[in-house]
């Protein structure tokens, strides 16, 4: 639970720190429950615990919708949303107030129950995922065994939702784009998920919180050991930031939904607030996945210098992720999208094989020695299957006529 | 707490059986099949062994039912018209029950008190996976690799 210390100890100092204002008001919120039985206390504290995930995130994801527009609107010289509130902030409270009172339109032919239950279930998928990440000290909302485990089960689950949505709806475009959201998401899940296991492997733990420790020094007190200070992270960060892409439908890869060819894909016949609800699941999974990465590379809540340990570590944590957000923006703003068959042969043929190299530079770290030695090692074997596959790649092929394939 | 939890989530997944095994579409029945899984998933997150519920999870409900549904659309028709009852499987069903209450209620091992283990952690896991069981897990990678060629070669596009 949230006030178990990974390492067991906790300074005075860090103790009451402005550090520990969460934690320290939830004991102070659950003092008031001494008499009570011990599964009461219990029940009140995982609550807590969701509530403030809940309240965080929505607020994060109503934040976001407005600052996207705006940065987006930023990089096209325009305005974007100025008019509701003071610079437009209150844009998303509009927009929540126009989703809840539109129509809520099932078609006739549609599978009600299943209809129903799939944007339900993408949106408990994307919170649940959510839960494992480490916010800060002492704030992970559920801690277990294997955190990272949890993440990847619980978020293969969206594939399913997805096909529910798809197949429900009764209709054929939503089928179509549930397929193609399907075969996208399974052929990058492989990459996502083996390149985290360098992480695990040199850590020796599926914990976030232990990756998240293993992280926590500095060299020379300047320089952290985040793990994407080493070349295999670097590179394992690179691969796992872009199948977070693909997993949560951003630009360049946004295929599954394409007004000139299959509308908005599964969420074709959705609309009022359960077309919010796929919208919001969306926004979620890219704050887990983006969580994520920063809990396994970005070295999680750690400042990234020994002085910096002044401010708060959730500050730390909501920094580097919003760093990362603004990384997703900024993509949507400058890249075009890519075909689906880029996608699969980007995904099979050039990710699959770096992320195992990936793993290989991590065991030639780790066997080398974990310094300088090894950091040159890692790097020099993740630049040869760079090299190596740039040349097998290489598909710059001479001028021909287009040759257009169908379906038989 | 605990045997409450048991009560519940045992209800929760005969409940989902059930409706797989008589729901009329058979797509109802494959969702209805991964809620019956995730709900022994949860029985063993109850019993501490986290890592198997999770794997079950993972692989049940993240690839297993999604082939399943796969399947279905790909090869049938009329996957959304309704399905008859189908007696062989009842039967067959039957039968396993039987088969499995008899065998349980045979042997004597149920009476013996569990000795105390420690908690498996994933670490343990590994450990074992590389240390005593390294020849069968090189065995089942083989195997997949082999699989995965295989369904490669069956979809690869023949040269002209």
């Amino acid at each position: 639970m949230i006030n178990e210390s990974i390492d067991g100890f906790l300074h005075p100092n860090v103790r009451n720190s402005a550090d520990q204002i969460f934690v320290n008001g939830k004991q102070w919120l659950l003092s008031w429950l001494t008499a009570a039985p011990g599964w009461v206390a219990q029940i009140v504290s995982s609550l807590i615990n969701i509530f403030a995930l809940l309240a965080v995130f929505l607020t994060l994801f109503a934040l976001m919708s407005v600052l996207e527009r705006k940065i987006l609107g930023r990089m096209q010289n325009r305005y974007g949303p100025n008019r509701v509130g003071p610079f437009g902030l209150l844009q998303p409270v509009a927009d929540g107030i126009k989703m809840l009172i539109k129509e809520d339109i099932v078609p006739a032919r549609a599978d009600k129950i299943v209809h129903f239950v799939a944007p339900v279930l993408i949106a408990a998928v994307a919170i649940l995922a959510l839960g494992v990440i480490p916010f800060g000290r002492n704030m992970t909302p559920f801690t277990i065994d294997g955190g990272i485990l949890f993440f990847f089960a619980v978020g293969s689950a969206t594939e399913l939702a997805v096909f529910m949505a798809g197949w429900a709806s009764n209709n054929k475009f939503s089928m179509l784009g549930a397929m193609r959201a399907i075969a996208q998401m399974f052929s990058y899940e492989l990459p996502l998920i083996i390149t985290v296991l360098p992480v695990v492997m040199v850590v020796g733990s599926l914990t976030p919180d232990r990756i998240v420790a293993a992280q926590g020094e500095y060299t020379l007190g300047v320089v952290p050991r985040w793990f994407v200070f080493t070349p295999w992270g670097a590179a394992a960060f690179i691969l796992f930031f872009v199948s977070g892409l693909v997993e949560s439908n951003r630009t360049p890869f946004d295929v599954p939904e394409g007004e000139s060819e299959i509308v908005a894909g599964h969420m074709t016949e959705y609309s009022g607030f359960k077309y919010a609800t796929f919208f919001m699941a969306e926004y979620l999974g890219m704050f887990a996945v983006s969580g994520l990465a920063v809990t396994l590379f970005l070295g999680g809540w750690h400042a990234p210098a020994r002085v910096l340990e002044l401010i708060p570590s959730y500050v730390w944590f909501f920094a580097k992720l919003s760093a990362l957000l603004f990384v997703y923006i900024w993509l949507r703003g400058t890249l075009p999208r890519a075909r689906i068959d880029q996608m699969m042969n980007l995904a099979w043929k050039f990710m699959l094989p770096m992320a195992f190299a990936c793993i290989i530079a991590a065991a030639v770290w780790h066997y080398a020695g974990r310094g300088l030695r090894g950091w040159l090692w890692s790097l020099f074997v993740i630049a040869l299957v760079y090299t190596a596959l740039s040349i097998l790649l290489d598909t710059r092929r001479k001028f021909a006529p287009r040759v257009y394939r169908f379906a038989e | 707490m605990s045997s409450a939890a048991f009560v519940i989530i045992a209800i929760l997944t005969l409940a989902a059986a059930l409706a797989a095994a008589t729901l009329q579409k058979l797509m109802h029945a494959t969702l209805s099949f991964a809620l019956a899984l995730v709900g022994v998933a949860a029985l063993f997150f109850l019993l501490g062994a986290e890592f198997v519920g999770l794997v079950l999870i993972f692989v049940y409900i993240g690839a297993v039912a999604v082939l399943i549904v796969f399947t279905i659309l790909l090869t049938r028709r009329d996957a959304g018209k309704d399905r008859s009852l189908n007696w062989s499987g009842a039967l067959l069903a039957i039968a396993v029950f039987g088969g499995l209450t008899w065998a349980i209620l045979k042997t004597q091992s149920v009476a013996i008190a569990a000795p105390h283990v420690r908690a498996v952690t994933v670490k343990r896991i590994g450990e074992a996976l590389m240390s005593g069981y390294v020849w069968p897990l090189e065995c089942v990678g083989l195997l997949l690799t082999a699989a995965l060629i295989g369904a490669l070669v069956l979809v690869m596009e023949e040269k002209r």
